[in-house]
């Protein structure tokens, strides 16, 4: 069996589309969206993010998700070395599919976010028979 | 139609005064830390240090890790991290819009920037944060001296 090695990444920081009042850094988180014919689920690596901090928008097809990090070190430590940044997590998604409003699923356990989003039912595609005359 | 266009900071000279004030508040923030060494990460995972007068933190986001199966040991001066990150399969019939977040095991050393007691590591895991806490011995950590007066009043 070949085990992957981790690699260090360098947090990519999020465009800025708005201005931002809370001061520091925002970052994309790295995520992974999968579907199946009934939901789209998505899962992101925020650490430090916790429950009450994590936003989910969703109108139609757009997704925002956002996550606000408390302070990186506790009161009285002084940095020594920083090797990463820290900041708030947020990104966008425009989905495929409408989502139902009514039925989403958010948890998040040890700094990963997992979303689930069912699809509005669609119209089931009907058959149109032409009568002959 | 112009051919060419550039921005005109007088277009719109607030937004470029916000532009220049926090490029200016970046550049503050890089040149005037003398004491805090910027590195860039050459192994997973990126870690930050930090002290206050007894304790020495390293600090690394390791999101979705089971910390039963972190290891921690100090040797020598230097903090030793290994681990694996498992990403549970989905089931069998998803399909993937994005892949980023990866798997993978990680062995990593950090050299300490002062000498830690090792007895006295504590090492916690919350919301896919590791901080590991470290005493300094006695003899290294600085001693109070009477006849200087506190810089900062206390608040607590």
């Amino acid at each position: 069996m070949t085990e992957k090695e981790l690699q260090p990444k360098v947090k990519t920081e999020a465009p800025a589309k708005a201005e931002r009042v809370r001061p520091g850094r925002v970052f994309l988180p790295a995520v992974d969206i999968f579907e199946t014919p009934e939901a789209i689920t998505v899962l992101a690596d925020m650490p430090g993010v916790t429950g009450d901090k994590v936003t989910i928008d969703i109108k139609e097809n757009h997704l925002f998700l956002s996550g606000e990090v408390g302070p990186p070190m506790g009161p009285g430590e002084t940095p020594v070395v920083q090797e990463y940044y820290t900041g708030d997590f947020q990104r966008e998604f425009h989905l495929g599919s409408i989502i139902d409003q009514g039925r989403i699923e958010a948890t998040i356990k040890d700094g990963v976010l997992r979303l689930k989003l069912d699809k509005v039912e669609k119209a089931k595609p009907r058959k149109i028979e032409v009568k002959t005359a | 139609m112009p051919i060419f266009t550039f921005r005109d900071p007088w277009s719109d000279p607030f937004r470029e005064m916000e532009r220049l004030r926090r490029q200016m508040e970046r550049l503050f923030e890089e040149t005037f830390a003398p004491e805090l060494v910027r590195m860039r990460p050459g192994v997973y995972p990126p870690v930050n240090i930090s002290e206050d007068r007894d304790n020495l933190y390293v600090r690394a986001e390791l999101p979705g890790i089971n910390p039963v199966e972190l290891e921690i040991t100090i040797h020598e001066g230097n903090l030793i991290l290994r681990g694996e990150r498992k990403i549970p399969e989905e089931s069998e019939n998803v399909n993937y819009h994005r892949r980023e977040r990866e798997s993978g095991f990680f062995r990593r050393v950090v050299a300490l920037p002062s000498p830690v007691n090792p007895a006295s590591v504590e090492a916690s895991y919350k919301n896919g944060i590791l901080t590991i806490k470290m005493a300094k011995p006695e003899e290294i950590k600085p001693r109070k001296s009477r006849s200087r007066p506190p810089r900062e009043a206390r608040h607590d």
